[in-house]
């Protein structure tokens, strides 16, 4: 079928989308190269973030508004249920953080179906990658801060097994605990993210290429592809909120985990 | 611009970070958690303590009321309970005096009935008596002085006699009146 597609010159052809595609250039020209959509995307959901926050929490009251509630519901879910649910009690003091990384992710994910910006900062690893890593560097230190290195380590090394499989497990705990953990963090967020970007782009585009075919049969199937475009934005709308709860539940997971007194 | 050129060439490889991204990143959500850590969530455990302070608070106010309530409620029922007691011991009281003070009238009467009747029996027993006495005192002078005057005197005098009975009579009606 692309055989067929390609085989039109003209404009409306089928060009599928490349990684290229996620590396613009900088948006203006001569600025510096790190200054692309998505630098800007960020600052957006930075600046979006905070404005909502910062407006909705202006003037606190015991019966809230309905943004203030709105607002509160987003810090008490990540509060209760992320890190009460997965640290315990203890979980209250690192709600900040967790709401902070729940609040980022979902927002940055969002753009992915935003209509006219449809690619989130995320499906660049750098973006996932530098949370994960600080969700890592977090978990070691709060495990360090409660148990001391020895016993951290040997809690996140050495699972309770006779002593003779301990030269099997140890490097096994070491790469499951230590190594995977920020990588898959951040690829999972990262591949999520850069996969919903190339599914809508693969959709959206074969649809104006085959509206485009000069063979009438394959029109209606562009119309089909344009209805597959609009069900999987819905099918990204929740994928958009699932990645931001996964990663936090981990993050949260791994620090419950540190401070749990056996492993 | 090292992605740029890569870009152009088609050689990205999208598992390499851009340091410059790692950086904006780290500052984007530096600045998120600084920002909302010192003014928005501890804002947020304020709201939600003072919620629950005034939850519980209020459970707690209408609690002491309730308990306050049934406390009087308690002492209403109490009060009550006395002032029906006494009311019925003033009303046994009150049915015990009557029933005295009826049992004492009609013993003052029993005994005034009893009085007046045997006081009168005696009177007209006395009286009897004087009657009888001064009639009996009286019929005998009289059947004296009949009997004297009818053997003193002549049957045959019809006149005197005539004159003897009405003396006689004027004599009982004298005495009568006397």
């Amino acid at each position: 079928m692309f055989a067929q597609l390609t085989t039109d010159p003209g404009e409306s052809g089928f060009h599928a989308p490349k990684v290229g595609d996620f590396f613009p250039g900088p948006i203006v020209e001569g600025a510096p190269g790190w200054l692309t959509k998505y630098t800007i995307l960020v600052a957006i959901a930075v600046v979006a973030i905070l404005a909502f926050f910062l407006l909705a929490y202006r003037d606190p009251k015991l019966v809230p508004t309905k943004k203030q509630w709105f607002a509160e519901s987003i810090y008490g879910f990540a509060r209760n249920s992320i890190s009460q649910g997965m640290i315990g009690p203890e979980g209250v003091r690192f709600a900040p953080y967790i709401t902070t990384l729940f609040v980022f992710i979902a927002a940055m994910n969002f753009f992915a179906i935003l209509p006219g910006v449809q690619t989130s900062p995320n499906s660049h690893i750098a973006y996932p990658l530098v949370l994960g890593l600080l969700s890592y560097f977090i978990f070691i230190a709060v495990g360090i801060k409660k148990h001391g290195a020895g016993r951290f380590f040997k809690n996140h090394l050495m699972p309770p097994a006779p002593w003779f499989m301990q030269p099997l497990l140890i490097p096994i705990e070491f790469i499951s605990n230590f190594i995977a953990r920020p990588l898959t963090l951040a690829l999972r967020l990262f591949a999520n993210m850069f996969a919903g970007h190339m599914i809508l782009v693969v959709f959206t585009m074969g649809g104006f290429a085959l509206l485009g075919a000069q063979n009438i049969l394959l029109k209606p199937i562009g119309i089909l592809s344009f209805l597959m475009a609009i069900a999987l934005t819905f099918l990204e709308m929740l994928v958009v909120i699932l990645q931001a709860y996964i990663f936090s539940v981990l993050s949260a997971s791994y620090i419950g985990g540190a401070l749990a007194d056996e492993h | 611009m090292r992605y740029a050129y890569l870009a152009a060439e088609g050689k990205d490889v999208p598992i390499f970070p851009i340091w410059e991204e790692l950086l904006i990143g780290a500052v984007a959500f530096g600045i998120l958690l600084y920002v909302l850590g010192k003014y928005v969530y501890p804002k947020m455990e304020e709201t939600f303590r003072a919620r629950v302070d005034a939850i519980e608070g209020g459970i707690q106010r209408a609690e002491a009321a309730q308990a306050e309530a049934a406390a009087t409620l308690e002492q209403y029922r109490t009060q009550l309970a006395e002032a029906q007691t006494e009311a019925a011991r003033i009303r046994d009281e009150a049915r015990a005096d009557a029933e005295g003070i009826r049992r004492d009238v009609l013993a003052k009467a029993a005994e005034e009935r009893d009085r007046i009747l045997a006081a009168g029996t005696e009177q007209l027993a006395a009286e009897r008596q004087t009657i009888v006495r001064e009639l009996r005192a009286e019929l005998g002078t009289l059947a004296v002085d009949l009997a004297g005057r009818i053997v003193g005197e002549s049957l045959a005098d019809e006149a005197r006699q005539r004159g003897t009975v009405d003396r006689f009579l004027s004599d009982l009606e004298t005495a009568g009146r006397r």
